[in-house]
């Protein structure tokens, strides 16, 4: 039985990828702010086939009580095989131009945040040699966009962070994964137009899980994004510097 | 979702707001002027529409809250789909205790259209089947709905095409299984006339009853067919063939209808042909058997870009051997129609809805392409029919129906309007109480 852990739970991607592991007959454990929304997931999963789940309410800003979320996920479940981190906001690009306090509230959700949890939990998986930390980051942090980039900055710290920590835990028995999702539709992103290239959190949540079953390293999601990244990698940056992303 | 704020007819074609509602605890999304629950959009014509208002689109309510083995009750919210419930449920030996002929639809739809199925000689609709649920009104108010309440709200809202608030989570019992599998019997009838006394027969001893007609044939054979009885299998049946991918799809609109003149005729008399002994059993994986058209995706394409209407209606018992011969007569006449058109008898359990379509008698439905004009005229020739039986069209199926009729068929409307959300409104809601019917 797999014991997994998921922060942000209430995210419609952990949702979906928590009622994929919910069908095989994990035990998951759930960490979010709303607690009346994580009880309802919770009660969910049971129905689905979740062998046990337990909820956590928690501010992902409280890097303070990390260590006790940790505590108590290891404690109900008798360890942990599976982190996914998968918390996040999508701030309003403008209002951050505006307020420099707001930018970095943006940026302490998305990046900082993140990264606090990654130490915690990889020193965790590393004393126990097994496990797998997966994050979801994002197609943002692999350049910065003039319509995006507080958000993106954020995500490509925590992209950066989990390239320099796979390296370091190569040897051991634990995988770092990081998954770059691309449009999602989700209540996050209700206020776009949707397209061709937006994905549902049920197709993103089938990759994850693929993902971490072949201990992978970079996930884009849907697949179609690693080449349409590489493209907006490779754009020198004088001409770059003129497109309106 | 491309289905969003589209009904399943594909016509007519209507532009919303469209709102989500993910969150049953939370309240309902700030909307301007009227709204419409809408699930996941197979009712057919416009009673899931309200064009130029909001959709509040409650897909997102998809999550279960609760389910008991044991006895079989289960809660969860009302966006969650018949299909969704079988792949928890049937494992565990359960059924949904009525289904339509699709397995997506919301538990709030099924509730909101009081839906029947091939076992409603046994078991009624599935109003009778729920156990209570929640209302959200548009003024924030939360009323725990069930039968009987001198509130009179479950009654409104069985029934009641979304008009009275947005269902959140509903409880209902399901119905004991002890095998995926069916066991059934085809029986070939050359004639309407055969028709009703198999079917009385058949209802005896089978939970599900239906027959598949030739809409097109004509004379003596008019109303020829094939009768579908079956009952749930015991627990190890002789052969337990496997329930099947769904494989094939529509992955695009064709410029016209390709069901047409041309093929139509070849298609109904091959199928009916295609059983040559009088009686055929065997034994089915429950998919197939329910749900045939929910092996092809998106099966609503193969009308083409103008869509189709679905014509359901149901004729009292004293009235239904003239009239549905009266309504066969018309559509052979006119070679339009479609490959799958039913025929059913009801049983006499009375419906709890105060708007409920399900009632003693004969249903038939089949669906017939746009063509633009000639079907609709049709379908008003039909109406007269039906209005002279005292019989009843099917709002889920409906998207022209004139007023008057809706009114004589629907008597207890008064009563419902006062139910009825002041926000709330739709399509089918407008045309129907605004527009007085085109006599002709």
């Amino acid at each position: 039985m797999q014991k997994i852990l998921i922060i942000g739970a209430t995210s419609a991607i952990a949702e979906a990828t928590a009622r994929l592991y919910a069908a095989r007959g994990a035990a998951l454990f759930l960490a979010g702010r709303d607690a009346t929304r994580l009880d309802a997931i919770g009660a969910d999963l049971r129905v689905r086939g979740a062998a046990s789940v337990d909820v956590f309410a928690l501010d992902v800003n409280d890097i303070e009580r990390h260590t006790i979320l940790l505590d108590a996920a290891w404690e109900a479940m008798g360890g942990v095989d599976v982190t996914l981190i998968a918390h996040g906001t999508l701030p309003e690009q403008r209002a951050c131009e505006e307020s420099d306090g707001l930018a970095l509230r943006e940026f302490a959700t998305n990046g900082t945040s993140t990264i606090a949890l990654c130490g915690t939990i990889a020193r965790r998986l590393h004393a126990q040699d097994a496990g797998t930390l997966a994050v979801i980051s994002s197609v943002a942090g692999d350049r910065g966009r003039a319509s995006n980039y507080v958000y993106g900055s954020a995500k490509a710290a925590v992209s950066t962070y989990l390239s320099g920590l796979r390296q370091r835990l190569n040897a051991s028995g634990v995988n770092v994964l990081t998954i770059k999702p691309g449009f999602v539709d989700t209540p996050m992103t209700k206020a776009f137009k949707k397209g061709l290239l937006w994905a549902t959190p049920a197709q993103v949540a089938r990759g994850i899980v693929r993902a971490v079953d072949r201990r992978r390293s970079v996930a884009y999601l849907p697949w179609f994004w690693a080449p349409i990244m590489l493209v907006i990698r490779s754009i020198p940056e004088f001409i770059f510097r003129r497109i309106q992303l | 979702m491309a289905s969003r704020g589209q009904s399943w007819g594909r016509y007519p074609r209507a532009s919303h707001a469209i709102a989500g509602v993910t969150n049953r605890h939370a309240p309902l999304p700030a909307f301007e002027g009227t709204a419409l629950p809408h699930g996941n959009g197979r009712s057919y014509g416009d009673s899931c529409l309200n064009p130029g208002g909001t959709l509040l689109a409650t897909r997102g309510l998809d999550r279960f809250i609760a389910f008991d083995p044991a006895t079989g009750e289960l809660r969860c919210e009302a966006g969650v789909l018949l299909g969704e419930i079988l792949e928890q449920v049937v494992p565990q030996g359960w059924f949904v205790p009525v289904s339509p002929g699709t397995r997506h639809v919301t538990i709030g739809g099924a509730i909101a259209n009081d839906v029947h199925g091939k076992n409603h000689h046994a078991a009624g609709s599935f109003g009778h089947h729920v156990e209570c649920f929640e209302l959200l009104r548009s003024d924030g108010s939360r009323v725990l709905c069930r039968r009987g309440n001198p509130d009179g709200l479950f009654e409104a809202t069985v029934g009641g095409l979304g008009l009275t608030g947005v269902i959140t989570w509903a409880q209902i019992r399901l119905r004991r299984i002890h095998s995926p599998w069916m066991e059934v019997e085809t029986v070939r009838f050359g004639s309407l006339a055969e028709f009703f006394p198999l079917s009385a027969a058949s209802a005896v001893d089978h939970e599900y009853t239906v027959a598949w007609i030739d809409c097109l044939a004509r004379g003596a054979s008019l109303g020829r067919g094939l009768f579908m009885r079956a009952n749930h299998a015991p627990a190890c049946p002789e052969r337990r063939p496997a329930a099947p991918r769904e494989r094939l799809g529509m992955p695009v609109t064709p410029p016209f209808s390709l069901v047409n003149r041309l093929t139509l005729r070849p298609f109904n008399t091959l199928y009916y042909q295609r059983q040559q002994a009088t009686s055929r059993r065997e034994v089915v994986h429950y998919a197939p058997y329910f749900y045939p058209l929910d092996g092809i995706r998106d099966w609503n394409r193969m009308y083409g870009p103008r869509g189709f209407l679905q014509y359901q209606c149901v004729l009292p018992p004293d009235a239904a051997r003239d009239g549905i011969a009266e309504l066969m007569r018309e559509i052979s006449a006119s070679g339009s129609g479609s490959f799958l058109a039913v025929l059913k008898e009801f049983g006499t359990r009375e419906s709890l809805g105060l708007m409920s379509f399900p009632r003693p008698g004969t249903t038939l439905a089949l669906d017939f392409p746009n063509d633009g004009a000639s079907v609709f005229t049709l379908l008003e020739r039909l109406d007269r029919i039906v209005d002279a039986a005292n019989g009843a069209v099917y709002p889920a199926k409906d998207a022209r129906l004139g007023g008057d009729s809706f009114r004589r068929a629907f008597p207890r409307w008064e009563q419902f309007t006062a139910f009825v959300d002041p926000r709330f409104s739709s399509g089918f809601w407008r045309r129907v109480m605004e527009n007085p019917c085109k006599k002709s």
